[in-house]
Parts: C-alpha cells; sequence; structure tokens
C-alpha cells in the first residue's frame, strides 16, 4: 500500500526525487525552492537515499556538476529558480547540446528588478529557447509523479534530452496537501536503473564531451537535437499511459482539456492556475455558459497539432501568460497563434497577462477573462489585476 | 461545501503550524481534503503572519488568496480588528485567544488560550489550543479524534502529551461555551 502524507510541493519534489534513486544532486537553494533541497540532503544524511548530494557554491556550478556527473552516466538532479535558473543559464544548453538527461525542478518565481520573490513564469520563459524539456505542473501529486515520469523520459535513448519541471513559486512549493506516495518497489519497477548512452565517457572510453564543431557540422547538429525533441510527444504519452497502470493516476500528455469540447469560450493556462480556472469553469457551466480550459502541460517542444485539435471549435480563446516578453506579448500567446496559423485555423485570440510578482489571481478575474471573451471586445493584449493605473 | 479558515498570528506563534495540524487532521486522518498555506514571503520572528485552510469532501483545485472566511483565528489579540467581520461568510465565526471579555458581536467567540498554554505547556504557545477551541465551535471542519492523531502524527514526542492535554482543554471549554 502506498501512503498519504500531507506535503507541500517542494516535498513532493524531494519524495519524487528520493523514489528515482539519483546518483548525483547538485544544488544551491534558493527561495521558493529552498525546502525542496534542504529535504533532500536530509534523506542523504539521514540515509534514506543512497547519493552524493554536492552543496555547491552556486547555480552556475550546479549545473556545471551536474553536466559533469551525468557526462559519466549518473542520474542527475537539481533544483533552482528566478535568478539562480538565469545565473545558471550559459550552461543550459551545454547540458541540452551534449544530450545529458538531467532533470531540474524550477520554481517559478519572477525575476528582479524589482526585486520580488513571489511567483510568476518569467525565469523559465527566459531560458525557453535553452533546449531543455520544460513541463508545467498544476499541483503537489503532479509535481512528486513527473520527477519520475521525467527521468523516464529524458533518459529514453530517443530523447536524450533535459526536463525543466515548473511549479509555481509559492502557490504550489509552500501549500500542503495530501499526496499519494508510491512504494519505492513500484517506483523501481517503473523506473528501472539509468541506461548510460554510448556517447558519454567512462574510465574505458575516454571521449571530450562538449565538443566543439565548426561551421561545417555544428548547424547538424542543433537540427539533430531539434527534430530528436518532437519524439517528446509519443514518448511522453507512453509513459504517462504506462505511468497510469501502474500507479492509477495519468495526466493525459502534452495538452489537457476539462470541459472543452463544446466550450464557446476558452481559456489556455500553464501550471497552477489551472486549478482555479476548473472551479470558474464549474461555476459558468452550472449558470449554462459554455466555457472551458486547456492546460498546456509542455511548452517546449510545443505540442501544436494537439492544441489546435483542442481548440479550434471554439468561438474565442483566451492565453492567460503569466509572463511578458517585452515589447511584444505573452510568450505563450505568440506560441498560440502561432500553432493556430500553422494549422490553418483562424480564431479570436486575446492574451491576459497576470500573476506578476505574485499578484493574486482571482477567480473573479478569471470570471472576467470569460466574459471578455464572450463579448469579443476589448485589446488584443490585456492586463488582468494590476492593482493601479498608469 | 467547502470550508475555509484564516490564522492570524506572530511570527513564532506557530499560526502556520496550527493550519498544517488542521490540515492534516482533516485529509489525512479525516480522509478528506485540505490545503494549508502561509501568508507568502519572509517569515520574520514577531511579524503579523497567516496561515490558511481549505477543506472540502472533493479534491480542492482552488489556488486563490482566500477572500471571506468559515472561520478567523487570532493566536494574538492586538491583530484583531473589527474591519475583520467583513471578510466573513454567513453562519462564521472569529475565535480570539485573549482574557479580555470586551467583544459584543456574538460572532466572536474568545478563549484565553496563551494562559491554558503557560498552564500546561510552560510556553505561551497557543496554535494546539485554538485548534481545540475551533473543533468545539465549528461544524463541518474536522473532527475531534482525528486531531488527536494529527498531533499524535505530527509533533516531536518531548511535546506531543502536554499538547494533547491542552487541545481537549481548549476543546472541552469550547464545548462550555456552545452550552
Amino acid at each position: 500500500m502506498s501512503d498519504f502524507a500531507f506535503l507541500s510541493g517542494n516535498e513532493a519534489i524531494a519524495y519524487g526525487v528520493k523514489l528515482s534513486r539519483p546518483h548525483v544532486i547538485a544544488a544551491y537553494p534558493i527561495t521558493p525552492q529552498t525546502k525542496a533541497v534542504e529535504k533532500l540532503s536530509s534523506f542523504v544524511q539521514d540515509g534514506e537515499l543512497d547519493c552524493k548530494y554536492m552543496h555547491v557554491e552556486s547555480e552556475h556550478s550546479a549545473m556545471a556538476c551536474s553536466i559533469g556527473s551525468s557526462s559519466v552516466g549518473a542520474r542527475t538532479f537539481t533544483a533552482t529558480s528566478s535568478q539562480g535558473l538565469l545565473y545558471m543559464s550559459e550552461c543550459l544548453p551545454y547540458a541540452s547540446g551534449a544530450r545529458l538527461p538531467i532533470v531540474m525542478m524550477n520554481a517559478n518565481r519572477s525575476i528582479a528588478t524589482p526585486w520580488n520573490i513571489y511567483g510568476d513564469q518569467m525565469d523559465s520563459m527566459h531560458v525557453i529557447n535553452s533546449g531543455w524539456i520544460q513541463l508545467y505542473v498544476e499541483d503537489a501529486q503532479e509535481a512528486l509523479d513527473m520527477v519520475i515520469q521525467s527521468f523516464k523520459l529524458a533518459e529514453n535513448h530517443n530523447i536524450l534530452t533535459p526536463v525543466m519541471i515548473n511549479v509555481d513559486g509559492f502557490v504550489l512549493t509552500h501549500t500542503y496537501e495530501k499526496v499519494e506516495i508510491p512504494l519505492q518497489e513500484e517506483v523501481d519497477n517503473f523506473l528501472p536503473e539509468i541506461q548510460a548512452s554510448p556517447h558519454l565517457m567512462s574510465d574505458d572510453n575516454k571521449t571530450s564531451m562538449c565538443i566543439s564543431a565548426g561551421n561545417q557540422h555544428y548547424m547538424g547538429f542543433k537540427v539533430k537535437q531539434h527534430r530528436d525533441m518532437f519524439k517528446v510527444f509519443d514518448e511522453l504519452k507512453q509513459i504517462d499511459n504506462d505511468f497510469h497502470k501502474a500507479f492509477g493516476r495519468n495526466y493525459g500528455s502534452a495538452v489537457e482539456g476539462y470541459q472543452f469540447e463544446d466550450a464557446e469560450a476558452l481559456l489556455i493556462t500553464t501550471g497552477s492556475v489551472t486549478g482555479t480556472v476548473r472551479v470558474v469553469v464549474d461555476e459558468m457551466r452550472a449558470e449554462g455558459k459554455k466555457v472551458g480550459v486547456v492546460k498546456l502541460r509542455l511548452l517546449r517542444p510545443f505540442p501544436a497539432g494537439d492544441l489546435v485539435s483542442k481548440i479550434s471549435g471554439a468561438k474565442a480563446v483566451g492565453v492567460l501568460d503569466k509572463n511578458i516578453s517585452f515589447g511584444y506579448e505573452g510568450t505563450v500567446f505568440t506560441n498560440v497563434n502561432s500553432a493556430l496559423f500553422q494549422k490553418g485555423a483562424s480564431l479570436k485570440t486575446i492574451n491576459f497577462i497576470g500573476g506578476l510578482g505574485g499578484k493574486d489571481i482571482t477567480k473573479g478575474n478569471i470570471r472576467q477573462m470569460f466574459q471578455t471573451l464572450q463579448s469579443g471586445e476589448g485589446e488584443t493584449v490585456q492586463y488582468s489585476n494590476m492593482g493601479c493605473t498608469l | 461545501m467547502i470550508k475555509e479558515i484564516r490564522w492570524h498570528g506572530r511570527g513564532g506563534q506557530g499560526s502556520f503550524t496550527g493550519a498544517k495540524l488542521l490540515g492534516i487532521a482533516a485529509s489525512i486522518n479525516d480522509g478528506r481534503f485540505a490545503q494549508a498555506f502561509p501568508s507568502f514571503g519572509p517569515e520574520r520572528r514577531g511579524a503579523p503572519v497567516l496561515g490558511f485552510n481549505r477543506i472540502s469532501d472533493t479534491k480542492i483545485t482552488d489556488r486563490s488568496e482566500i477572500e471571506k472566511c468559515d472561520s478567523i483565528i487570532f493566536l494574538d489579540e492586538t491583530l484583531w480588528n473589527e474591519t475583520y467581520l467583513d471578510d466573513l461568510k454567513e453562519n462564521a465565526l472569529v475565535l480570539i485567544n485573549t482574557d479580555k471579555e470586551l467583544f459584543s458581536d456574538s460572532r466572536i467567540k474568545t478563549i484565553n488560550a496563551t494562559g491554558l498554554a503557560i498552564d500546561v505547556l510552560g510556553m505561551p504557545i497557543a496554535n494546539t489550543a485554538m485548534l481545540g477551541f475551533l473543533v468545539a465551535l465549528s461544524e463541518g471542519v474536522v473532527t475531534y479524534g482525528s486531531c488527536v492523531n494529527a498531533l499524535k502524527s505530527a509533533l516531536k514526542p518531548s511535546i506531543l502529551d502536554k499538547n494533547l492535554i491542552l487541545l481537549e482543554k481548549a476543546y472541552q471549554l469550547g464545548k462550555e461555551t456552545l452550552k
């Protein structure tokens, strides 16, 4: 029998990592991720997790150590947030380019200036082009489960791409809820030991990693890396199906919808705000309004086909972005519009930017978004609950 | 129906621990669903802090801040003012830790939880007392037996027995308040 425990999102991540039996954890603490790495270091110190825990001096070093350990085939985990993610950003493409299956938790948090420790998704958007798979989770259970699924995905020899699991800062990292902790033996069956890929180095196979490639070869490496990313959709779907058979829970691959089939107005979300939107959808459905929500679980690779198939029947689609690409619009909005255009679907789309620097996104704000979509009026890019006039 | 509860205290008084114990009792021990979360941000001893609970028979997905409450608990009476009555739902309660009896609104219930805590624990940590008081005065939030089990699973052995006594004393005082 599995155990139920009352865990924060940070602790749920730590349990997911412990059950995945990494060989190396290299991490530097940063709010709001701190309790995840504290818990992991406690597991190691107490002998509950047989793992080398490297308390490094910076996030740049955390990623450099992760690259080193993953280069010899060690299952490797790290975690960061915000400025820490930006500080390690130089190393991120080294890891993805060398095809190293590192798994990282990023506690989504705002970026200075102004300095702010609260949650939004500016940090992960900053590194969306780093070559890492980007997953966004909705609650603590999904956080735990996706650590296990992510190692399986990253280490698949068709994929060999690092995974960033994005967990909304505070709203998920610091909220406690009931979480089912799978049994170790069941996780061992689902996630066997890492099978080191042939390109890694060892004492018997001395190689140079993070090699240079001249203008004749570089582009080939990059296009292969790009094309292999698209294999994530099918592999993740298979992993999610197998996870369901093993543990009784599944998450619906790259895109998950709720009340979307006949919806006239749809909101597209990432992460924890999806849950609040579900509540508003239930309230408005009870009033006879045809509204729904579609959650993007993956932003890289971007599931354009899956997404468009779920939203193309709606009259208007809103994209809720907890980020701004300064001088244009929300990053998810750009991606959604591109997907619609590529697939030949023509829909009214509106961008709702909200939740920056931890600003609450209330049920009233979400209801207002749906009303705006139903009326089809207003600016293409709108700011929700800003709290002041400019 | 979802029950929403807010705890007011000062850093170091254990208000979030109270919220966590309530969440454990309602979800793990009563077999329902619960959230417990603190006021987000830096934590400082002595500064006003908040703890929040949502409790429900069905899975809770709402991640927004709690606006209207079924119960508001004050571990420190200096944090109380009458404007908080506006944050109450219908049939809701304010529970205040105080030795004063100067409150006129019938929705306000008081208990000298700090006095009880000093008697029982030898320390002015009143969170488990306020939990016992809440169990006695609220409906559909949590059962007393589950709070006992939550304390047993979550508190260090060195402080468990006295906190169980404190929980029960405050619970009994709450029941007498109802009479």
